[in-house]
């Protein structure tokens, strides 16, 4: 009897035990991707523009904060505000007055910058379809486990955004190259935000699954400035970014902070504009999915006490040129001015 | 005395009768003869002849690593017996690392730092060759090079415009912008595509827009651009230089850089590399030097040099606030506190050169190692600083460069040499390019190779190309020109020109400015300043490189005695224009190689140019299309309207009287009384006839009016006019 209990028990534990394992292991993999991208979009020129550099780049601090390598983020800024003449600090960007956050930092990597800032590279970058020879830093290769973020900012109107003050993309083209990334399987989920006038009407069109849409402001409303700066003579940041910003710093790489939080940033008391969010497109509950999933990189680990042996150390590979190889012809340095030589060369007038 | 004297006799002969015997045996025809001739020419072989089977083995591993797939080569390493000794022992080492900053105090009060980073790698990447492991070496570099065949590569990124009047010549030149050129390996078969994959590789990699060069901005010189390694010959068709003017150098063209870098930004001389302060300077300038040079003296194999060097120019009165007083925490905010661990010299040289009893400037710490180098032609004395030594960082750990005037006297040398250049004309439709050459020598002339790259988009007038010294015509002894074609390729000017003393000579050339299509336009096309990407821009940015051979100032006797004078040992025991480079110089001095011991090497960048292009409104073609709309909807459609719409004849009442009338015409049989009728009651349809406008008119409403009248009338479209009834 004492047996059966002692068994019974024992079974009871080893049930519980699994339910557990299952627990953690579901929530080890609960979002669903293994790699996160970022790709950050500043479409506008001119000095007067500078809060929209400092709203790309408030993201950029905040996702790689988080741990995005640079290698994984598309960094897009239409113009140079950091080396601008007009600024009086330079290689310096301020998301808040008296100069108290440099959101450019000391190892900032822009990878589109001034004028190849276009609809085509934007699109192209979305979809991946780019030249051959295009560096790997350059380009978007997720796949169909990545989270990826899009942010934009700049000028836009109901249903486009301006690039550079010469073209501008419609909702209708942002949401079929979605699409066309989605039928390449090229995002896991998308986490799209949106800071320009009327922003909501660049979300209205999309119809790819898994995307999460946020805007600044509605159709009809204007995405206000914020932060006026008497030294540097501009406004610094834009109100809804601002507040967002204010919100990631807060964010660390643990922290259990989901997506409905993020729809509470920026209130109509705080942004003048109303901020907008869709997720009926997004197969998960907003609640259950955490800020770090698309604004960080959380690798999940799981430590082992055990002691791995590592095989051979690698090998080194003698790059001394062989001995048979005894080369004949001495080298010499070229004269660099040869006159008579260029002289008597033949011209090609 | 005889005895031992014998006995000396008896080594003597002891010895010749064995050296006798061993030539004997050597001159036997044994296979392994040669092997004993070396053996007995070189005391180190026997170590080479064993090592040699493994050094064999493991060449032919890495042969078949080049053709078998990478799985198949990692099986075969492991199956390969790898010799303990390999495991255990270092590496031999085979790259080096130098660190070297150059300051140099400006009579302008303001200050020049000069970075040199140099890692020599003793390897050899010209015979196709893979390498796979890199030590101080930059893979992404080294990576680049191995896979695009090239031989030299020289990028450099400057902001801002040297001065040369106010600071004297660089030791490094380069122009605003980015600048790129390229030796690429004979091996390469097309080297056009070959450079546009290069670039957008090293656009990826320093992050800068050298994506944008192609082939309306890309040259290829005859003459102006030779080999700064070692090479075989100079076949041009191998060379590419192209140059971007307008583009911006910030902070992410710094990250990259310093990562190339051995210690990063974390140790030596790098940790001074801080952005808010480089980038808060007058001129700053960044570049990467790769060139194959001599690995010893005779130069039987080669060596690969990267040169990383950074020059900054800060202002007195913006970085300074105004005092004559420098440190390197003022300049850099930050101090030193070791070198680069992986360096194997890392030093500060600052040139005391005037102020040789310290009437001009006070340094310290003080320093009592000096040095002597001859740079630009001119015999310079530096204070150095050893970082490797831990004297060097004092008691406090840490090292903090002071440079405090005392006067602001003192006055600069002219340079011997320097270009100004600019647009003469008015109007949007022709221009003039002048160039300025200063010779400042007194008595010396010097030839001078001129090299122009002028987009396609200015049309220059080559029969106007005038070359004048002194006011009179200066005939240039080597000219090349390759026009341009629109939208193709740019002209290509090149001349050999030589400099009387003390002159100014003067070319110009006049152009045309050709109308860009409305798509090539920047997205800021009236944005004066930032505009001038050249393939697209309203403005043109071009420069003129200027080579000269320059005559040293100094005698040559006297350069000569003052090489035997040096004595300090810790001092370069070279001089001036030696023209073998070796290691011992200070890096700053070695850039360019020097063949000749009379003249040395130099160039010269002129400002780039604004030119503006006629930009037409862009707002024009939404104008012209309202206009129109408006013309055509006012115009078209009032005659549409009046030829389409019908109008009912609305029958006035008319007054008692009139009743009566016709109610009595009516009995007689008379038709009543109309009074006008209006012509668009009238009008069927209208035709033209003979070119003429011809009105139909409805037969019907004419007849009840009037028995007899001019069925078909002339008259002028849109006119109201009423038709007058017979």
């Amino acid at each position: 009897m004492k047996l059966l209990t002692l068994l019974s028990l024992f079974v009871t534990y080893l049930v519980t035990d699994c339910i557990n394992i299952e627990n953690t292991a579901g929530q080890f993999f609960s979002s669903g991707h293994t790699n996160n991208w970022a790709v950050l979009v500043c479409t506008s020129r001119f000095w007067f523009n500078y809060r929209h550099v400092a709203n790309s780049l408030s993201v950029y601090r905040s996702v790689k904060r988080l741990g995005i390598p640079d290698s994984h983020i598309v960094l897009m800024l239409a113009d140079d505000m950091a080396c601008n003449h007009r600024n009086p600090k330079p290689a310096t960007v301020f998301s808040h007055k008296n100069m108290e956050l440099n959101v450019y930092g000391d190892d900032v990597e822009v990878d589109y910058r001034g004028y190849e800032v276009t609809v085509e590279n934007f699109l192209r970058v979305l979809t991946g379809r780019l030249p051959p020879s295009t560096p790997r830093s350059k380009r978007l290769l997720s796949d169909d486990r990545s989270n990826i973020l899009i942010y934009l900012t700049g000028h836009g109107g109901n249903g486009f955004l301006k690039f550079q003050d010469s073209e501008e993309i419609s909702n209708v083209e942002l949401a079929d190259a979605f699409e066309q990334m989605w039928q390449k399987r090229r995002y896991n989920e998308l986490l799209f935000i949106i800071d320009t006038c009327q922003g909501a009407s660049m979300y209205e069109r999309f119809y790819s699954p898994n995307i999460m849409a946020l805007a600044s402001s509605q159709v009809g409303e204007d995405s206000l400035s914020h932060q006026p700066d008497l030294g540097i003579g501009v406004h610094l940041m834009d109100r809804y970014t601002f507040y967002l910003l204010e919100f990631l710093e807060d964010i660390h790489p643990a922290s259990k902070a989901n997506m409905n939080d993020l729809f509470k940033v920026c209130p109509k008391s705080q942004c003048v504009s109303t901020p907008g969010h869709r997720t009926d497109l997004f197969q998960r509950d907003p609640g259950s999915v955490l800020i770090t999933d698309f604004f960080g990189s959380v690798r999940k680990v799981e430590i082992t006490t055990e002691v791995v042996n590592l095989t051979d150390p690698i090998e080194q590979v003698d790059e001394s040129p062989a001995n048979g190889e005894a080369r004949e012809a001495m080298y010499s340095y070229v004269d660099q001015l040869p006159v008579s030589e260029i002289i008597h060369q033949r011209s090609e007038m | 005395m005889a005895a031992s004297r014998c006995s000396r006799c008896a080594w003597l002969f002891l010895v010749f009768i064995y050296s006798l015997y061993v030539v004997v045996i050597s001159e036997e025809p044994t296979p392994g003869n040669e092997q004993h001739a070396s053996v007995a020419d070189n005391p180190q072989t026997p170590a080479e002849t064993v090592k040699q089977p493994t050094e064999e083995r493991r060449w032919e591993a890495t042969q078949v690593d080049e053709t078998v797939p990478d799985d198949a080569a990692a099986a075969n390493k492991q199956d390969l017996p790898v010799p303990d000794s390999v495991l255990t022992s270092t590496p031999p080492l085979k790259d080096e690392f130098q660190e070297e900053l150059v300051i140099r105090p400006l009579h302008s009060g303001d200050i020049y730092a000069s970075f040199q980073f140099r890692t020599v790698w003793e390897t050899d990447f010209t015979r196709g060759r893979k390498v796979s492991h890199y030590r101080l070496f930059p893979k992404s570099l080294g990576q680049v090079i191995s896979k695009f065949s090239v031989r030299e590569l020289h990028i450099s990124f400057t902001q801002g415009y040297w001065r040369t009047m106010q600071w004297g010549q660089p030791y490094l030149p380069s122009p605003p912008g980015a600048e790129l050129w390229v030796w690429f390996q004979d091996t390469v078969t097309d080297v056009d595509a070959t450079w546009k994959e290069l670039t957008n590789v090293l656009s990826g990699i320093f992050c800068a827009s050298l994506n944008f060069i192609d082939s309306t901005n890309t040259v290829q010189p005859s003459a102006s651009f030779k080999p700064l390694g070692i090479a075989n010959g100079t076949d041009h068709r191998f060379l590419r230089y192209a140059t971007l003017p307008r583009e911006i150098v910030c902070t992410e063209n710094l990250t990259p850089w310093k990562k190339l870098l051995p210690c990063g930004s974390k140790a030596g001389l790098a940790v001074l590399l801080k952005s808010e302060k480089l980038f808060h300077s007058s001129f700053h300038s960044q570049a990467v030097h790769i060139r194959p040079v001599c690995q010893d003296g005779p130069c039987k194999t080669a060596s690969l040099e990267l040169r990383q060097t950074l020059n900054v120019v800060f202002d007195l009165h913006a970085s300074g606030q105004g005092k004559r007083e420098w440190s390197l925490f003022k300049m850099f905010s930050r101090t030193l506190t070791e070198a680069c661990p992986l360096a194997s010299s890392s030093k500060i040289y600052i040139d005391v050169t005037d102020n040789p009893q310290e009437d001009q400037f006070e340094l310290s710490p003080a320093t009592h190692l000096l040095s002597q180098a001859v740079v630009l032609g001119d015999r310079r004395t530096f204070s150095v600083y050893d970082l490797t030594q831990q004297v060097t960082f004092g008691t406090v750990r840490s090292l903090n460069v002071l440079i405090r005037w005392k006067s602001t006297e003192g006055d600069m040398l002219r340079p011997l040499l320097h270009a100004e250049r600019y647009v003469a004309g008015y109007g949007l439709q022709t221009g003039e390019i002048h160039t300025l050459i200063y010779n400042n020598h007194p008595f010396r002339s010097f030839p001078v190779l001129l090299l122009d790259s002028v987009p396609w988009y200015l049309r220059l007038y080559v029969h106007t190309l005038t070359v004048t010294s002194k006011g009179k015509d200066n005939k240039p002894s080597y000219i090349h020109y390759q026009p341009s074609k629109d939208r193709m390729r740019p002209h290509l000017l090149e001349m050999l020109v030589q400099l009387p003393p003390h002159s100014v000579t003067e070319v110009t050339v006049q152009f045309e400015r050709a109308l860009l299509k409305w798509t090539e336009y920047t997205p800021d096309p009236n944005h004066g300043f930032y505009v001038g990407y050249e393939h697209i821009a309203c403005h043109i940015c071009h420069k003129s490189v200027l080579q000269v051979r320059n005559e040293r100032i100094f005698q040559m006797c006297f350069s000569f005695n003052c090489r035997s004078s040096v004595v300090s040992a810790l001092v370069p025991s070279t001089v001036a224009m030696n023209t073998n480079i070796t290691k011992e110089q200070p890096l700053f001095s070695t850039f360019f190689p020097a063949k000749e011991e009379s003249s040395y090497f130099i160039r010269v960048y002129t400002e780039p140019l604004l030119v503006n292009l006629p930009t037409p409104d862009f707002s024009m073609p939404y104008n012209v299309i309202c206009l129109t709309c408006t013309v055509v909807a006012v115009g078209y459609g009032s005659l549409y309207n009046l030829l389409t719409r019908s109008f009912q004849v609305e029958e006035p009442n008319p007054g008692l009287a009139k009743r009566i009338a016709n109610v009595i015409r009516k009995m007689r049989g008379v038709p009543p009384l109309v009074a006008k009728v209006f012509q668009s009651q009238l009008i069927q349809s209208v035709q033209t006839h003979k070119g003429r406008l011809v009105c139909v008119v409805n037969f019907a409403t004419v007849t009840k009016i009037a028995p007899a009248v001019n069925y078909a009338a002339p008259m002028d479209a849109g006119t109201s006019a009423y038709l007058q009834l017979r």
